[in-house]
């Protein structure tokens, strides 16, 4: 299974705190997995005990086949982990930073050039090979410390919200180069903030309080909202909100924005209260789902 | 051990581009020795001497003049009441007085071994002992010119700095403070910056081994560490005159010796300290203070209390002190110095051994 990764029943906790709480997941060669949660969730965790950087408390976590407990070295070599926090060398030029990489990473010379070029390419970063990394802009340094994450050809690859503080351009930039390596047949496990960003994964494993809620398609997670949603805008959202949670047998009243998403049972339905500029019946969104799962795990 | 140069070269990148880092490197051991070398003196020069001549006879007069003959005083006669002496020693204005009674001509017609009083401002006892030394020679050399036949005659002859000059006991002092805070302070730093900014994770991540790590960003601060030798040495010798009496070679090899020590020790330290503040402080402390008050470099080993006195024997700067001392005043070889290198060695051995232990290669703890 070159670049799978198989979590079974794996926790971890930090003296009392229970970081991940007896969770599984498995990934195949080639998939794209977006890692979703709020912060403290446990993603982090979890993807620094995926680069040995942490030792599982219990369950077994394999990477490429291999236990990370064990197999350190041989899964470092192969694995490409880029951290929640930009951990370049601000002081170093772009080209330095790659270069640096390359050789600590054991590139062969031969392959060093060709590969600098590839990556310059598609990052777009070839005009900026002289300027400090720590004088570029956000999106710019994620992309750079993409490509140091890439330099050895990794055949899986963990990142950790790469585009967090990042423009909603680059961000989708971004994403365009993960779903094109995933096309190339790497393995990639990212984990964003971002639920929007969900769409984008070939699934999704929803993230919370150190267990995963679920994990599914995109397009299946939506299914698994049960209710009747609701979209009402107005004016006055918080007084639409306390009239809709008080007043009606609403089961959920969250705010989207400038709107409320708002969910029935099948036995009830919204009639529009006063001071609604609109209400319509939608779809849920995966934040809908997630939401609506959150609430029903605690 | 390919990975070993790329972590050397970056860490050369980083220190081109660190402006504070090289003034350190360069600028302070300078400063540090033009301070201490020039501005700490123990010699005593121009002592402020009271003259009241109650003889004012050809013998007292001739008696004064072997002081104001010398380098070293220079003669205030003086006419006031003795009482009036207290307020110009409070005043700073004289270091001593010297007091000839009114029968000083006769006393000394009688029997050459006159006594004279001498009053000495003793608010700096290590100067007055000195003044009271160079006084009693001069009063001695006038007695003997006359008569006096002392029962025996002290000649001390004062070996490998014979005219006591300071910078020869500071400045190779200094080298082992120099050497000994840069190397600690900056491999510190430059290993707990890294897990700092979270790139520690990043290398950890690669395939590096810990020793590869260890290697690369030592090696850089010994290559550093040994310029601010080559530094100090040349202005030890062409600056403050300090005699090079042993082997260069032998003087390079204990200095490295030294220096690889105590970067065993900034090693240590940045296997405790997780913040660059912290490392630094920490830096400081296991090597300024200990330096200057437990190697010998100020005060001498035998003057401390006991338990200092065994604590000392943890200091590095202790053993490089007799060995660069060594070496430069008195010109000694290997052999002579072989406990003080094995100690040095002994340390960097353990350092080096349970900060490697230490050094964690992922984010456990």
């Amino acid at each position: 299974m070159p670049g799978s990764i198989k979590i079974n029943s794996f926790s971890k906790s930090y003296g009392d705190i229970l970081a991940v709480n007896n969770i599984s997941l498995a990934i195949d060669p080639g998939e794209l997995v977006g890692l979703i949660g709020p912060d403290g969730a446990g993603k982090t965790t979890t993807m620094r005990t995926l680069c040995t950087l942490l030792v599982p408390d219990a369950g077994e976590v394999l990477v490429d086949g291999r236990d990370v407990r064990t197999n350190v070295a041989a899964i470092r070599a192969m694995l490409g982990y880029m951290p929640q926090r930009f951990s370049l060398y601000p002081d170093l030029t772009v080209a330095q930073n790659l270069n640096f990489f390359a050789d600590l990473f054991g590139v062969p010379p031969a392959e060093k050039a060709e590969r600098l070029q590839t990556l310059y390419q598609f990052s777009k970063l070839e005009p900026f090979r002289k300027r400090l990394a720590g004088a570029l802009s956000g999106g710019m340094k994620q992309k750079l410390a993409l490509s140091c994450t890439l330099i050895h050809t990794p055949r899986t690859l963990i990142l950790d919200e790469p585009t967090t503080g990042v423009d909603p351009v680059s961000r989708r930039e971004f994403w365009n180069i993960l779903r094109q390596l995933r096309d190339e047949g790497v393995t990639i496990l990212v984990s964003t903030p971002y639920m929007e960003e969900a769409d984008l994964c070939d699934r999704v494993a929803f993230m919370y309080q150190g267990r995963i809620l679920a994990v599914d398609k995109p397009a299946q997670l939506v299914h698994r909202f049960p209710y009747k949603l609701y979209e009402v805008s107005g004016s006055d959202l918080q007084s639409l909100r306390a009239y809709l949670e008080d007043e009606t047998d609403a089961l959920s009243v969250q705010i989207f924005g400038d709107r409320l998403h708002v969910s029935y049972g099948p036995e009830s339905a919204l009639i529009a209260p006063a001071g609604a500029e609109s209400v319509q019946q939608i779809e849920p969104s995966i934040e809908d789902v997630f939401l609506y799962l959150m609430q029903t795990s605690a | 051990m390919s990975r070993i140069f790329p972590i050397i070269i970056k860490e050369f990148i980083h220190i081109s581009r660190d402006f504070r880092t090289l003034i350190v490197v360069i600028v302070l051991p300078v400063v540090m020795l033009f301070l201490y070398g020039f501005a700490i003196n123990m010699e005593i020069q121009n002592i402020n001497m009271l003259v009241l001549d109650h003889s004012n006879s050809p013998e007292s007069s001739s008696l004064i003049r072997k002081f104001s003959g010398s380098d070293f005083y220079t003669v205030l006669p003086f006419d006031g009441t003795e009482a009036e002496i207290e307020t110009i020693f409070a005043n700073r204005e004289a270091d001593m007085a010297l007091i000839l009674a009114g029968d000083f001509a006769a006393e000394h017609a009688r029997s050459p071994e006159t006594t004279v009083q001498i009053l000495i401002d003793a608010s700096d006892p290590n100067a007055a002992q000195a003044i009271r030394n160079y006084t009693n020679t001069v009063i001695q050399f006038y007695n003997m010119a006359h008569g006096a036949k002392p029962s025996f005659e002290i000649t001390p002859t004062v070996w490998y700095n014979p005219s006591l000059k300071s910078a020869y006991f500071f400045v190779p002092g200094l080298a082992a403070l120099i050497l000994i805070m840069i190397s600690a302070l900056l491999t510190s730093v430059a290993i707990v910056r890294e897990k700092e900014t979270g790139t520690m994770e990043q290398i950890l991540v690669s395939p590096v081994r810990p020793v590869e790590i260890i290697i690369g960003k030592v090696v850089p601060y010994i290559i550093l560490a040994f310029l601010d030798l080559i530094i100090i040495l040349n202005i030890a010798y062409f600056v403050f005159d300090v005699p090079f009496v042993g082997s260069l070679g032998l003087l390079i090899f204990c200095s490295l010796l030294f220096i690889f020590t105590s970067l065993s020790l900034g090693l240590f330290i940045s296997t405790k300290a997780r913040a660059q503040q912290v490392a630094m402080m920490m830096a400081l402390v296991a090597t300024l203070l200990p330096t200057v008050m437990l190697s010998g470099f100020m005060f001498p080993l035998s003057s401390l209390p006991a338990p200092l006195r065994v604590l000392s024997h943890l200091v590095p700067a202790r053993y490089y002190l007799v060995i660069i001392r060594g070496i430069m005043l008195k010109g000694n070889h290997f052999l002579q110095l072989l406990p003080q290198v094995l100690a040095l060695a002994g340390m960097a051995i353990v350092l080096m051994v349970v900060s490697a232990r230490k050094f964690k290669t992922n984010l456990e703890g």
